[in-house]
């Protein structure tokens, strides 16, 4: 556990006045700042929310946006909803793949990247749509392009 | 009287997301104006009398559901749904994303109205800019002194707290969505009791969406005689509809309800791409039947689209050209529904399962002949059968397209592949 996290799990208790409202906005800062939940990461919001482990684990499991193994420094996000792959973003994900050398799903061998399918981002008049640790890139033009900016620069 | 637009200033006025600009273009005023001239009864009944329904999906009148607040001094929360995770709606991320404070703004009226004295915004995992340019809204509007204790000199005071969520399309259904503000698994709970007598904390709760949230200022500030010249008697006023797909010019427009669909796709959202035809058009979020080219002068208004065959719903409209599958399109929204379903209920779990199999099956070209039947079968054991409506919500293209377009759907399993070639749309991850 890190100092800080006592810290953060403070003021987000403070914020929300029930406790268990707090542990998703802790488990927000924490991954943003590890890159993902561990087991011990897990144990620790447990500790310092004063939750059941296994509570905290069902919730971690339940939401897309926490992850449980490891990620890639940046994790890539491509929406294949419908307004998406009506304006090419499973040829986008195929593209990616390629140019990648891994599966949607995987992370590239030197830790860079994990690519990921996304459900309907909520930016259909910029299909095809992809998000980068969270932030928008979109439209996005091609995989190259994506690549050149967001990775290799 | 101001002119429009009402509720899409940002695409119009630069910088509205500051304060001072949303400030030197009348805003706030509209709150100033609320906690002078009026009380909260009055406004509630204001709202009501403007006729707005809510902006979520179901189209609830809103002034009725922040009546049915109990009176017995308990607390009082209310939360704006910005889940926004419906396919094809991006109106909530705009409002939000380019002009926070009048939301905020919206929030403050709508709180002095129903009494809270704590509001929350719940953002999905995936607005990080939203959330973060609402945060930094709510800071500038404390600075200001329209949040916290005593705003403006009237007595009320007001807390917002803006949560994000974390990625959960089911969060988006309000009772979930509570849940999920409790730190909880975003499972639906059983209705009644409806989040108005037992929301946030179990405490009285009003669940609205952000759009709903956002007419607040402008109903203030002309009245609800002006939202009643727009629109029809039991759709009145302003709607945001969002435009995608195979159109020259997707995008958010501010429409008067009841302005016909074909102008929402050719004035506002330009045409077609490449001079194709419309094939259908799905008005409202994926949830919704779709409609097809020969009902392209519907109004866009609740009880036209409702007669013509679907649902206004959230206003995400989804517009598919003369060259795609039908059997790809239905494919891909079930699939959808089958990720996000939560896993309480089989009917929902299961169904979405199995139909996402057979659909891509079929789009594979390995149906066979006895898959329309199955698919029917599913939806008939889906339909009506599930916890929350999220199950229903996975039929509503599917069954409609089958009936529509019932001959490409054979066609797939008489000629073992897809017509059309399934070139635009490579749905087959086998
Ligand atoms: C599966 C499901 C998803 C929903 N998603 C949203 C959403 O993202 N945003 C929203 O405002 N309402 C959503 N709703 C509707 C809400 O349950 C609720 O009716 C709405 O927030 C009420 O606000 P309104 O009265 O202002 O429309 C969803 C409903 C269901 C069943
Ligand atoms: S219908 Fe689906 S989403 Fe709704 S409770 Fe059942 S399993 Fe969960
Ligand atoms: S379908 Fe990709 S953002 Fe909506």
């Amino acid at each position: 556990m890190k100092p800080k996290w006592q810290v953060w799990a403070n003021e987000a208790k403070a914020e929300f006045p029930k406790a268990n409202s707090a542990l998703l906005p802790l488990l927000h800062r924490i991954q943003t700042e590890e890159g993902y939940l561990s087991e011990n990461t897990i144990n620790d919001v447990a500790e310092l929310l004063q939750l059941p482990v296994p509570y905290v684990e069902s919730v971690v499991s339940f939401y897309s946006l926490y992850f449980q193994k490891p990620v890639g420094k940046r994790v890539i996000h491509v929406c294949v909803g419908l307004s998406c792959a009506l304006n090419g973003s499973d040829q986008l994900m195929h593209h990616l793949e390629g140019k990648l050398g891994i599966q949607e799903g995987q992370t590239t061998q030197d830790g860079e990247v994990t690519l990921l399918e996304a459900e309907c981002l909520a930016a259909c008049d910029l299909a095809p749509v992809a998000q980068v640790n969270l932030r928008f890139v979109a439209p996005v033009e091609s995989a190259d392009a994506l690549l050149a900016k967001e990775v290799n620069s | 009287m101001s002119q429009g637009p009402y509720l899409l200033r940002n695409q119009v006025i630069a910088d509205i997301d500051q304060i001072d600009v949303y400030e030197a273009n009348q805003g706030y005023q509209p709150l100033r104006k609320a906690l002078k001239e009026y009380d909260p009864k009055a406004l509630v009944e204001m709202v009501k009398a403007s006729g707005l329904r809510g902006r979520g999906g179901a189209g609830f009148p809103t002034g009725m559901k922040w009546s049915f607040l109990p009176n017995d001094g308990r607390p009082r929360y209310l939360v704006v749904n910005s889940d926004e995770a419906e396919p094809g709606t991006f109106k909530d991320r705009e409002l939000i994303e380019k002009n926070p404070h009048q939301l905020i703004e919206g929030m403050i009226i709508s709180s002095y109205a129903t009494g809270a004295r704590e509001a929350y915004v719940y953002c999905r995992g995936e607005f990080l800019y939203g959330a973060a340019q609402l945060k930094r809204a709510v800071a500038e509007a404390y600075q200001h002194g329209y949040l916290g204790e005593n705003i403006l000199d009237s007595g009320f005071s007001l807390d917002i707290k803006v949560y994000r969520g974390a990625g959960a399309y089911i969060c988006g259904e309000e009772s979930a969505l509570l849940e999920s503000l409790e730190g909880k698994r975003g499972n639906p709970r059983l209705k009644p009791p409806f989040p108005a007598v037992a929301g946030l904390y179990g405490m009285p709760t009003v669940v609205n969406n952000v759009e709903t949230i956002c007419n607040l200022p402008p109903l203030v500030e002309n009245g609800p005689e002006w939202y009643r010249t727009m629109g029809t008697e039991k759709s009145p006023g302003l709607k945001v509809m969002s435009v995608s797909g195979h159109v020259n010019r997707p995008g958010n427009y501010e429409i008067p309800l009841s302005t016909p669909l074909r102008s929402l796709i050719e004035d506002y959202a330009g045409g077609i791409k490449g001079g194709r035809q419309v094939k259908a058009i799905i008005p409202g979020g994926s949830s919704v039947p779709v409609l097809t080219a020969d009902k392209l002068d519907t109004p866009v208004d609740y009880e036209a689209i409702l007669a013509a065959g679907s649902m206004l719903g959230s206003g995400g409209c989804i517009v598919i050209d003369d060259q795609t599958c039908m059997v790809a399109v239905s494919a891909r929204l079930v699939r959808f529904y089958r990720e996000e379903s939560c896993g309480k209920c089989t009917p929902c779990r299961e169904g979405t399962f199995w139909m996402t199999d057979v659909l891509e099956r079929m789009e594979a070209g390995a149906g066979n002949p006895r898959d329309l039947d199955l698919i029917r079968d599913m939806a008939d054991n889906i339909a009506g059968k599930c916890f929350c409506p999220l199950g229903d919500a996975s039929l509503g293209v599917v069954v409609s397209a089958m009936k529509y377009f019932e001959d490409e759907f054979e066609a797939h399993v008489t000629e073992h592949s897809c017509p059309m070639g399934a070139r635009l749309y490579d749905t087959v991850n086998h």
